[in-house]
Formats: structure tokens, C-alpha cells, sequence
């Protein structure tokens, strides 16, 4: 317990340098946006690492947004992926839905996204409220339940769309298909249950990936550092303490969690319209660790981190297509090698002296933010 | 007739994963550590005694035998290469290292021995008939073996000395230390038992499904950590007790609701329990001093 007082005091002469981080990250993901859409335009990119561009920006989304829960909230959270499914599924039904009447594709990617980014925030304040009454690895394992469960969930749903609005059925006992919604001669076929949404049409953009971005990047470091995010914080540091200095608990704990499910939606939203073919089960939880793996890779609080390892490791395993089946091996080793090198003692003396550098870019120092489960 | 059926096969399922959440709930006791690699521990336990009985031909006891052996040696492995450094470290660094160790066994399980299911015989065929009800000597012999599991933790760790420096180990490291304990001997030990019973678990696991592939272990290891939790994490009959509820109501769930959704009625029947009782069924809460 005691570290964390001690990190908490020598925040406020950083101040000045915190504010010159948050311009450096803006200015960076500015400069990264102009040098790959110059190099788009120059024909320089390989096709695939096109294709990667729009799932790029949604991870960086994802785990910008999973930091504000894990870095900045200290909760540990493996149900991420469940926002991304509710925001991804919403956002096509919307997007689908207003094909016929919105015919400018920007904006209904736009009433997708916030239609996403809606579903997603209520979805988080009806786990948040009875999961964040809960601690450590207790939450840990709660979020999870959720994910799996908003996930058979959505394996069971069945949408369509027509003139008379929109048509859902739970298909809870498997002997309901499509034919069942009752669509008329010009509806639209929207999820099809367990195939998920199929026939998708993919407005996402890359600009569109980069303006989210962004947004999501003021939103973040706006609310990181303002009277909000530091009461945060403090909760992070110390409960107990920030409890009894009059801080509400539960209202600070929702505000990190609900926003981060919103924008989790968004980014789900963007990613399910990338797809022409989506099925629930890409948002197992297989996906929420993925992410958390952006998280603590990139380090604990740190926002730019969480840029650069989503950017790093979403790319990595599509460089390692040579090694073609050792690619998820070699993924692993790296993975654990890390781990140790960031975190163990011998190894930690070791590397500073050798790659002092390196060792910065990701650095997962537990005593600036605590993990989750730390503290049970 | 059929609800006594459902039953005895839901405590059945739910004695593999009281045997799966017994190793778990002890690593966690004394390591404070989420294991997900003990699920693919499982797997690895599943795909050599299959590799024992059918290309070395080895009666099945034997078969068993040798899985417990190897899954013995891979878990003292995994914990004095990863997890063994990181014992200062904070608890996310090591979930993420499991998270690493889990994958890296799945991609090497696949491979060895190719990503594509594998067919499993059952290492005892046959079922008990008792007037219209027949029940699998699989069943049968796994709720046996998990009592069998359970009766001897309670007694190795009341009982032997061993067994009292795990749990001077679980309480305070440090203390222990002081009073002689090796706790980095203790730990690896832990590791050892969890994973001969994760060896255990995967025979019968593979018994139930007749098939193995390389992710077989990754949900009911999921489950099983659930089953742990429910039951009180760290505690040795709540893990017990919490494996044969979460079965039952899985195959309950899976018979009377729906089959699609049983899984999700197992994590919301978990989520009401943790919100009552935040501690597990039969968990100490331990409140926090200041």
C-alpha cells in the first residue's frame, strides 16, 4: 500500500510534462494518419496492410478505452470484447436499417457509430453496477461471465429489417431461423443468429479510424486530466483513502467503466461495418485478453502505449506470415520473454544496462498503476 | 427417471471440473496467481495418454500414469521458468505470462500433433444398469476419483507436514520463511499436485467428450476457475463443492432451458452468487484493515 501513496504525491509538478505527452500523442497520431494516407496515395502499401488499416484504428480504440479501465480505474477487466459485440451488432443494425432511407454512407456510419457507442454505455452501466461493488480477481472473473454471455446472447438473435420497422426474435431454443422474423419482399436479412450478420455493407474508412481516434483520444485524456479523472485515480491508489477524503466511489467507478464501454461500442461499430461477414464468436474472450495484451504491454496508464502496442501487435503476427505455422509460437515466446524481461529482477538489471532504450517503450511498471488483481 | 439422469450426469461433468478447480483453487491459494495455463495443462495431460494407449499400446492405468508423470514435470516447468521470476512482480505481469504460457501451449500442441480433433476412446466402456437407469462407468469412476481427490487434499493439507507449510505458505510468505518453510520448494510443489490432477482431469474430461484438440482445455478450464471462484477461491471442499453446482446447473441448464444458452445461465447463476455472497459459497471475507 505504501508505494502507491508515494506515486500518488509527486504528481502535481508533472503537470506541464503530462500536457506536453498528451500534445506529443495527438501530434503523433496526426503525423501517423498523413504518412500512411501520402503512402495510400502513392500506391506504396501492400494490399493486406491495407485491409489491416480500419482493424488497426479499432484496436488502438479498444485498448485506449480497456487502459481507462485497467491503467486508469485499476479494475482488471476480460470482458472487453462484450462491448465491442453489443456496439459492433448495433451499429450494423442501425447502419443497415437507415440504408434505405439515408442514402450518404458518412453519415450513417456516423448514426452507427453513436448508435453503437449508446448500446454499448447502457450495456456497461447494467454490468457495471453490480460488477463494480465486487474486487480484484472477483470482478476479473465477472467481467468475463459477461463477455461470454453477451456473446451466446448475440449468437442467438436473429434481426431483420423492412418497412415496418425493425424485427428481432431469441432464437433460445435453436429451432427458429430467418423465415420466422416475417420480413416482407424488400427487407433485409440484418443477423442471422449464430452466422452472425452476413451481406454487411462496409462503409468504414480509415479517416473514419482516424477521426475516432482522435475523439477518443480527447475524450480520454480530457476526462484523465480533470477533477474526474484524478478522483479516478485516487481510487486506483488508494480506496480506502479516497473514500474517506469524501470521494463517491461508485459514481467514479461508473464514469471510467461507462465511458470505456461506450467507446469500446464505438469501436465495435466501426469494426463490424469493415466486414461484410461477421460472426459473434470473433468476440470471444480470446479477443479480450488480446487486448488487455495492448494494455499491459504498451504500460498501465499510458495512453501512447496503448497506441504503439496495438499499432505494433496487430502488424506483428501479419510480418510473421513467413513463419507461417510457428507465427502464434514465436507470438507466445515473445509475449512471455517481455514479461520477464520488463518484470523480473535479474533480468531487469540486465536489460537496463544493455537496452536501456528499448526497455522504456514497454515498460509495465506495476508501482505507477496498480493492476486490477493486485489488490484483492 | 430423466431429471435423476440429468442429475447424475450433470455431477458427474461437475466432478471433473471440482478435480480441474482443485489444482486451480490450490495455485491460487498459495501462488495468488489466475493459472490460465492450467486448462491447457489438461489438454496436454489428454493427448498423451491418448498418445500412450494407442501408439505405444499401453494399458490405460498406465496410460494415466504417465500423463500425471509428464503434466507433473511440465507444471514444476512452467512455474520455475515463468512464473518463478515474477514472484515480486505485479499480479497483471503474471496473468499476462500465463496468458503467454497458455497460448504457447496450444501452438505447440498444434504443432505436434495437427489442429484437427482427434478421437478419444473412453478409458472404461460399459454402464450400470439400475432398473430403466443406466449409468456410465465413466461417470461412475470420475465421481469416485473426485472424492478420492478430495478426501486426500483435506488430509494432506491438514494432516501432513508438507501440507501445513503449503498453507503457512498461502497465509504469510514471508512469516513462513522466517519459521524454515522453503516456500520456493512449497510453491513448486503446489504446481506438481495441480497439475497431476489437471493430467487426471483431462483423461476423464477426454472419457466424456471422446475427442481432443489442441483448445479442449481452454473452457473447461474457464469454467473450472468459475467452479473455484463460486465455491470460495483457495478453499479445498468449496472448489469441490463448487465444481459439482456448476455441473449440475450446466446440465440442467443444458436439459430443461436451453442448450444454446447453458453456459451463459452457468455465469449468470455465478454472477447472483458473487453479488450475495462476495466471498464464494464458502470463502472467508476478509475485510480490510487500514
Amino acid at each position: 500500500m505504501g508505494k502507491k501513496i508515494k506515486s500518488a504525491a509527486n504528481r502535481a509538478p508533472r503537470l506541464s510534462k503530462a500536457a506536453k505527452i498528451d500534445y506529443a500523442t495527438y501530434l503523433g497520431v496526426i503525423l501517423a494518419f498523413a504518412v500512411v494516407t501520402v503512402l495510400g496515395s502513392q500506391g506504396m502499401l501492400t494490399r493486406s496492410f491495407q485491409g489491416q488499416l480500419v482493424p488497426i484504428c479499432c484496436y488502438i480504440v479498444m485498448a485506449i478505452s480497456l487502459n481507462l479501465t485497467v491503467g486508469v480505474l485499476g479494475e482488471l477487466s476480460l470482458g472487453h470484447a462484450g462491448f465491442m459485440s453489443v456496439g459492433a451488432f448495433s451499429g450494423i443494425v442501425a447502419a443497415m436499417s437507415f440504408q434505405a432511407s439515408i442514402p450518404s454512407e458518412p453519415v450513417r456510419l456516423v448514426i452507427a457509430l453513436c448508435v453503437g457507442a449508446a448500446c454499448a454505455a447502457v450495456t456497461g452501466l447494467i454490468v457495471g453496477v453490480p460488477v463494480l461493488r465486487l474486487r480484484g480477481d472477483y470482478l476479473a472473473i465477472v467481467t468475463l461471465a459477461f463477455g461470454e454471455i453477451i456473446k451466446e446472447l448475440i449468437n442467438c438473435l436473429i434481426v431483420g429489417h423492412d418497412e415496418n420497422g425493425l424485427h428481432v426474435i431469441f432464437n433460445f431454443d435453436g429451432s427458429k431461423t430467418i423465415s420466422d422474423l416475417g420480413l416482407t419482399e424488400n427487407g433485409i436479412e440484418i443477423i442471422k443468429g449464430a452466422q452472425g450478420a452476413t451481406g454487411t455493407d462496409t462503409i468504414a474508412s480509415f479517416t473514419a479510424g482516424f477521426i475516432l481516434i482522435m475523439i477518443t483520444l480527447v475524450i480520454v485524456l480530457n476526462l484523465v486530466r480533470s477533477r474526474s479523472g484524478r478522483a479516478i485515480m485516487a481510487l486506483r491508489d488508494n480506496r480506502i483513502a479516497a473514500e474517506s477524503v469524501g470521494i463517491n466511489v461508485t459514481k467514479y467507478k461508473l464514469m471510467a467503466f461507462v465511458t470505456s464501454a461506450a467507446l469500446a461500442g464505438a469501436a465495435g461499430a466501426l469494426y463490424g461495418l469493415n466486414f461484410s461477414n461477421l460472426g459473434a464468436s470473433k468476440f470471444n474472450f480470446n479477443t479480450s485478453i488480446l487486448i488487455l495484451v495492448f494494455v499491459v504491454l504498451g504500460g498501465l496508464g499510458k495512453i501512447w502505449g496503448s497506441i504503439i502496442a496495438a499499432t505494433v501487435l496487430t502488424i506483428l503476427p501479419e510480418a510473421l506470415r513467413g513463419f507461417e505455422d510457428y507465427r502464434m509460437l514465436v507470438y507466445a515466446i515473445v509475449l512471455i520473454l517481455v514479461m520477464l524481461a520488463t518484470n523480473s529482477p535479474q533480468a531487469k538489471a540486465v536489460f537496463s544496462r544493455s537496452v536501456g532504450g528499448v526497455k522504456g517503450i514497454f515498460a509495465c511498471k506495476g508501482n505507477k498503476a496498480k493492476g486490477g488483481a493486485a489488490n484483492g | 427417471m430423466e431429471f435423476l439422469s440429468y442429475l447424475i450426469s450433470g455431477v458427474s461433468l461437475g466432478s471433473v471440473y471440482a478435480i480441474i478447480a482443485l489444482g486451480y483453487t490450490m495455485v491460487y491459494g498459495i501462488a495468488k496467481m489466475l493459472n490460465f495455463a492450467h486448462g491447457d495443462v489438461i489438454m496436454v495431460g489428454g493427448y498423451i495418454s491418448l498418445l500412450a494407449m494407442t501408439s505405444l499400446g499401453l494399458p490405460w492405468p498406465v496410460a494415466v500414469i504417465l500423463a500425471m508423470v509428464v503434466c507433473t514435470v511440465l507444471g514444476v516447468v512452467i512455474e520455475g521458468l515463468a512464473y518463478r521470476p515474477l514472484r515480486a512482480a505485479p499480479s497483471l505481469a503474471v496473468l499476462i505470462t500465463a496468458i503467454g504460457v497458455s497460448y504457447f501451449l496450444q501452438n505447440a500442441a498444434q504443432l505436434l500433433w495437427g489442429a484437427s480433433p482427434r478421437a478419444y476412446t473412453p478409458i472404461v466402456s460399459g454402464a450400470l444398469s439400475v432398473g430403466r437407469l443406466s449409468i456410465s462407468y465413466v461417470s461412475l469412476m470420475t465421481i469416485a476419483v473426485c472424492i478420492i481427490v478430495m478426501i486426500a487434499l483435506t488430509v494432506f493439507t491438514g494432516k501432513s507436514k508438507m501440507g501445513k507449510a503449503m498453507r503457512a505458505c498461502s497465509e504469510d510468505k514471508g512469516a513462513a520463511q522466517l519459521m524454515g518453510i522453503n516456500v520456493n520448494r512449497t510453491i513448486s510443489l503446489t504446481f506438481a499436485i495441480g497439475s497431476a490432477l489437471a493430467a487426471v482431469a483431462g483423461v476423464l474430461l477426454c472419457s466424456f467428450n471422446t475427442s481432443l484438440m489442441p483448445t479442449t482445455g481452454s473452457m473447461p478450464g474457464i469454467k473450472a476457475f468459475t467452479a473455484a471462484v463460486f465455491g470460495g477461491i483457495g478453499s479445498i471442499p468449496g472448489a469441490f463443492l463448487g465444481g459439482i453446482l456448476l455441473g449440475v446447473i450446466e446440465a440442467m441448464a443444458k436439459a430443461y432451458i436451453s442448450t444454446q444458452l447453458a453456459n451463459s445461465i452457468v455465469f449468470a447463476v455465478l454472477i447472483i452468487m458473487l453479488l450475495v455472497r462476495p466471498a464464494g459459497l464458502l470463502g472467508k471475507f476478509v475485510p480490510e484493515k487500514v
